[in-house]
């Protein structure tokens, strides 16, 4: 557990130039403790500063920079800011000549990403900024030039912001394995992390620090506890379901009494039904936006804007709202549905009254009757500062495959100091030699058992020992396919112009599967607006509005989340409390009749219900392993049932428990449920999921074995290409062994098949289990019968479904 | 193994599932689009170093069709190779496969816009073979009839229960047959691309390949 400390610097109170006291005197600030603790530990190797929003964290990490350049500055290049969002960069220039301005120091501050125009960006190779701001991304490609060592001769420090947000994904291993040859390149380099209230700030430490250098760690004062409850509503959440669109009139409510508030959701789709119900229900006609992912830059930037200058009262929004910087006067944030991690649920109600020390104040709402437990539990987690986060595990191996091709673009390399280098990313510090080889022997030669390729290597050695690129036309290519965030591929979504030309207004965009399955006329919610399917017209779904009220599909991209394990734990804990905590009194009665018809579910076993509902046999499973792992282990009992011959019918599965209904009774839980028989089922037949091949073509496409889908230069269903589920399953059959397969089965632990958590469930339980026979449907399992996402089960499965509509579409056209 | 029966041109033909066409009558088979050798031509060419792996599946794929219909005559409806050096580039036991494969048989190549010219392979080589009333080419002719070709790697979705499911296909109307690719490391064209729309009649038929095969009417 983090416990957070107020840390006084009475040592540190040292440091700044007469000329910056002054300027702080000026504008009527004093630099907080923490400020100043950062300038005293600028000369350390590695320094990490945890502060909450608002604590003027991208200052502390500046202030050295701004101290060490002085008035009258060398030329070339001093500080790197690495920032996961382009957008930041840019605001960051702006923000910083303010300062730069007002000290009068000739410091040049610039900004580099996908949006820098090709001149700009070669001026900045051939004669850098002082302070350049730029992504992970940019800067992989920076390092894949032949001068980089010139670009970057004599920089001295790299300030990552958003530290946290990084090291949760593959960006931030990509970036520590960059970092480690920027510190080859200047041995002097030092590191600053910015990073918000993480749960364990040693584990961040290590991440960023060059290993084994020590990390040392300033904290902020994390400021007065949020003032944080749950929105009650006159009518109960309903039994299940996400959204919370019984409590639109509350929510209004809420927004009408505050200046500006932001209404986070979980999901893509929940927030544009949530939005569309606002709006009608909106008689005061309130001023508020959308902002996701999903939707044009043009109109997330006017929402951001209207934001800024003070125009909106409100603004629905998801994940894309949960970094950047602060803008507009928040002073409520509201959490729709179960915050199903508590570290983003903090991190998400900072965002609320961005002053410091004054506590940020935000409500949650729970969409359905469990969720009542989970936002209980989750606000007891906050208000206990007892922060959540899986553990990363090494540095992913696909990652290393890209880094080490791009190092072979910039110049020839010695695989002994690669390897030696690599060791000293925190991610990759326990990477073993013989991992190091493999990923080595994957980008010379593709890794095969079969030795095919030895004239075509892509890396060759040369006679002193290095390895460098056969044909140097492939860097080019490399360079486009650098990064590793892996996008679904995505279709642009535009109003239809007129005459049916493309050119329309830009609306968003949304998954080529989703629009694959469009029938002109199916309607759909984008932006807050129904609109009406018309053509896939070059890659370009064409929309037209419609005045329906009711759109007929909203399915989005978007990161689904399951609930956390220490989130899962504490729900557990709190159903065994006597007496019960104060939940209201349905949840509470709702609660107590369970424990009456069946049981409550414990920690330490697996809680098995046995009932028949309109005389058909159901079973079901509390895992408490979080929704991903819950659907893979619907996936994986119902296989085990066809086995048994117990006749699986389908299932339906939530972050608590899973649904499973059958022709006969499952009267042996324990067979279906044995730990051996789960895993080894991973390694069989669900390698044939495919969630497994959406994981392998991540892994493939990071790796550099197959180049990602550039827009704009895909054209509709060329014959030449073909998907990366045939390499999967080719891969599978002559090559069980490969590298790529092995990446595939580590992915498969987290994320949307989520193994890892039913092992987590199976090591906590010891495969113990409470076998039950209510005679009826319990309290805890009726919700799942309401549940959305039910999945089939049938013996034939696709193939028989398949038939039966091709038949349909061939008696329809006569053609039989 | 069931496969989909139907009677072009009075030819009672069979369309096997793994894409394959069997004319029982005189005993023929024939394959389409093979691209034998894809993997070491795109490594050859500095593209990806993909699984060496295609041509023993495509070979092993085509044995077992060959064994199952006894078939006495076997048509490559071009584009055999990825491209005339990937069939010299064979590794040799791939090669010794597909020597045995044609040993007692008939075996005809036709050409197509990958391997435009004579391979290292035995058997005959032809532009395009006429056996009546069937005409075998690689690319289809407007205005043309009687014609079985490939090249176009038709694939076809269909959508049901909020699934979609996209496969390798045959499409075929009074007129002509457009074979689906066999060949391991082919994709597909979709069958609503306006080209194929205009070379098919109205009417037309798209085999979805599988076991059963399954036909829809043509999606366009």
């Amino acid at each position: 557990m983090f416990t957070a400390r107020c840390i006084a610097y009475p040592d540190d109170m040292t440091a700044l130039p007469p000329q910056f006291d002054r300027w702080f005197t000026q504008r009527g600030w004093s630099p907080h403790p923490h400020q100043i603790a950062m300038v005293a530990r600028a000369a350390t190797p590695a320094h990490m500063l945890i502060a909450p929003t608002g604590g003027g964290k991208t200052m502390a990490g500046f202030l050295p920079t701004l101290v060490e350049l002085g008035a009258a500055p060398d030329p070339g290049l001093h500080t790197l800011y690495i920032s996961p969002l382009k957008a930041l960069a840019a605001d960051m220039r702006r923000n910083l000549t303010t300062p730069i301005d007002e000290l009068g120091l000739a410091i040049r501050v610039e900004d580099r990403s996908g949006d820098t125009t090709q001149t700009r960006k070669k001026a900045q190779r051939a004669d850098p900024p002082h302070i350049l701001l730029t992504t992970p991304e940019s800067l992989a490609l920076l390092l894949s030039y032949e001068d980089a060592p010139r670009m970057f001769a004599g920089l001295k420090r790299v300030v990552v912001d958003e530290l946290h947000a990084l090291a949760e994904s593959k960006r931030g291993d990509q970036f520590m394995l960059c970092l480690s040859r920027l510190q080859a390149m200047c041995p002097g380099l030092r590191r600053v992390g910015l990073s918000a209230t993480v749960e364990d700030p040693p584990a961040l430490a290590r991440f960023l620090a060059p290993h084994p250098t020590h990390c040392e760690i300033v904290e902020a004062d994390p400021g007065p506890d949020p003032d944080i409850a749950m929105l009650t509503t006159d009518t109960p959440p309903p039994w299940s379901g996400g959204g919370g669109r019984y409590a639109i009139r509350e929510v209004l409510d809420q927004v009408a009494r505050h200046k500006t508030t932001l209404i986070f959701h979980n999901t893509r789709a929940q927030a544009e039904i949530f939005f569309q119900e606002l709006w009608m229900s909106n008689d005061g006609a309130l001023p508020i936006g959308i902002h996701h992912g999903s939707l044009a830059l043009e109109q997330r930037k006017k929402v951001e804007a209207a934001m800024v200058a003070g125009q909106l009262r409100a603004v629905v929004c998801t994940g894309s709202l949960d970094l950047g910087l602060d803008w507009g006067d928040v002073d409520l944030v509201i959490q729709v549905g179960a915050p199903k991690n508590v570290k983003r649920l903090v991190q998400r109600i900072g965002r609320a009254n961005h002053r410091y020390n004054a506590p940020s104040k935000a409500l949650i709402l729970p969409a359905n009757r469990w969720e009542v437990i989970e936002c209980h539990a989750a606000i007891e987690a906050v208000l206990a500062h007892d922060l959540d986060g899986d553990p990363r595990g090494p540095g992913p191996r696909d990652v290393l495959c890209q880094h080490i091709l791009i190092t072979a673009c910039a110049a020839p390399f010695d695989a002994d100091a690669l390897y030696t280098e690599v060791k000293t990313a925190g991610p990759y510090a326990d990477l073993t030699r013989a991992d190091f080889d493999a990923c080595l022997d994957f980008v010379a030669t593709g890794g095969y058992a079969l030795r095919a390729y030895d004239r075509w290597q892509r890396l060759m050695q040369r006679a002193d020992g290095t390895w460098q690129l056969r044909d140097p036309r492939l860097a080019q290519q490399v360079r486009m396919n650098v990064g590793t965030i892996i996008d679904s591929d995505k279709l642009k979504v535009r109003m239809k112009g007129r005459s049916g030309a493309s050119g329309g207004k830009p609306l968003g965009e949304v998954e080529e599967s989703f629009a694959a399955s469009l029938v002109p006329g199916d309607t759909f919610l984008m932006g807050g607006k129904i609109v009406r399917f018309e053509t896939l017209r070059e890659m370009e779904v064409q929309v037209s509005s419609d005045r329906g009220r009711k759109p007929k599909l909203a399915v989005f991209s978007g990161t689904k989340f399951s609930t956390s394990t220490q989130l899962s734990t504490r729900i557990l804990d709190l159903l065994h409390r006597t007496p019960l905590p104060d939940l209201p009194q349905h949840t509470l009665d709702w609660i107590a009749l369970q424990r009456e018809v069946s049981q409550l579910p414990r920690a330490g076993r697996i809680l098995v219900e046995s009932f028949a509902h309109e005389e058909r046999p159901h079973t079901c499973i509390y895992g408490f392993a979080g929704k991903n792992a819950q659907q893979t282990l619907g996936l994986m009992v119902t296989r085990r049932m066809e086995e048994m011959g117990l006749g699986p019918l389908g299932f339906v599965a939530t972050d608590y428990a899973t649904l499973i209904w059958s022709i006969a009774h499952l009267d042996n839980p324990t067979q279906a449920l044995d730990a051996t028989g789960l895993r080894d089922g991973l390694e069989g037949w669900l390698a044939e999921n495919a969630l497994m091949k959406r994981s392998f073509k991540g892994a493939a496409t990071i790796a550099g074995l197959i180049t990602r889908n550039l827009p704009g230069k895909r054209s509709t269903g060329r014959q030449a290409t073909f998907s990366a589920d045939i390499l999967y399953d080719t891969l599978r059959k002559y090559d069980p062994d490969h590298l790529l397969l092995s990446i595939t089965r580590v992915e498969a632990m987290r994320g949307l098949i989520g193994f890892g958590r039913i092992d987590e469930m199976l090591t906590r339980t010891g495969g113990l289990i409470d076998h039950v026979h209510p005679g009826r449907v319990t309290p805890f399992a009726a919700p799942l019968f309401l549940e959305v996402g039910k999945v089939p089960v049938d013996g034939a499965g696709q193939e028989t479904l398949m038939r039966a509509e091709a038949d349909r579409l061939m008696i329809e056209a006569g053609l039989t | 193994m069931k496969g989909y029966e139907f009677i072009f041109t009075g030819v009672k033909l069979t369309l096997l599932p793994s894409g394959a066409l069997w004319w029982p009558e005189v005993r023929l088979l024939c394959v389409s689009d093979l691209h034998l050798g894809k993997s070491e031509r795109m490594a050859r060419q500095g593209g990806a170093i993909l699984p060496p792996y295609e041509t023993r599946d495509t070979l092993h794929k085509l044995e077992r069709d060959i064994e199952a219909t006894g078939a006495r005559t076997i048509v490559c409806l071009g584009d055999s190779f990825d491209d005339l050096e990937a069939s010299e580039n064979l590794p040799e036991d791939e090669a010794l496969w597909l020597t045995r494969l044609m040993a007692g048989r008939r075996w005809v190549w036709i050409e197509g816009n990958h391997d435009p010219g004579p391979i290292e392979f035995a058997g005959t080589h032809l532009a395009e073979l006429l056996q009546p009333p069937l005409h075998f080419r690689h690319i289809a002719r407007v205005g043309a009839s009687g014609e079985i070709t490939g090249h176009f790697h038709p694939k076809a979705q269909l959508h049901f229960k909020g699934r979609t499911v996209s496969r390798r296909c045959m499409l075929f109307d009074g007129d002509r047959v457009i074979m689906p690719s066999y060949g391991t490391y082919t994709g597909g064209l979709r069958t609503d691309n306006s080209v194929l729309s205009r070379l098919m009649r109205q009417e037309a038929i798209a085999v979805l390949l599988g076991d059963p095969p399954q036909p829809i009417p043509m999606p366009r």
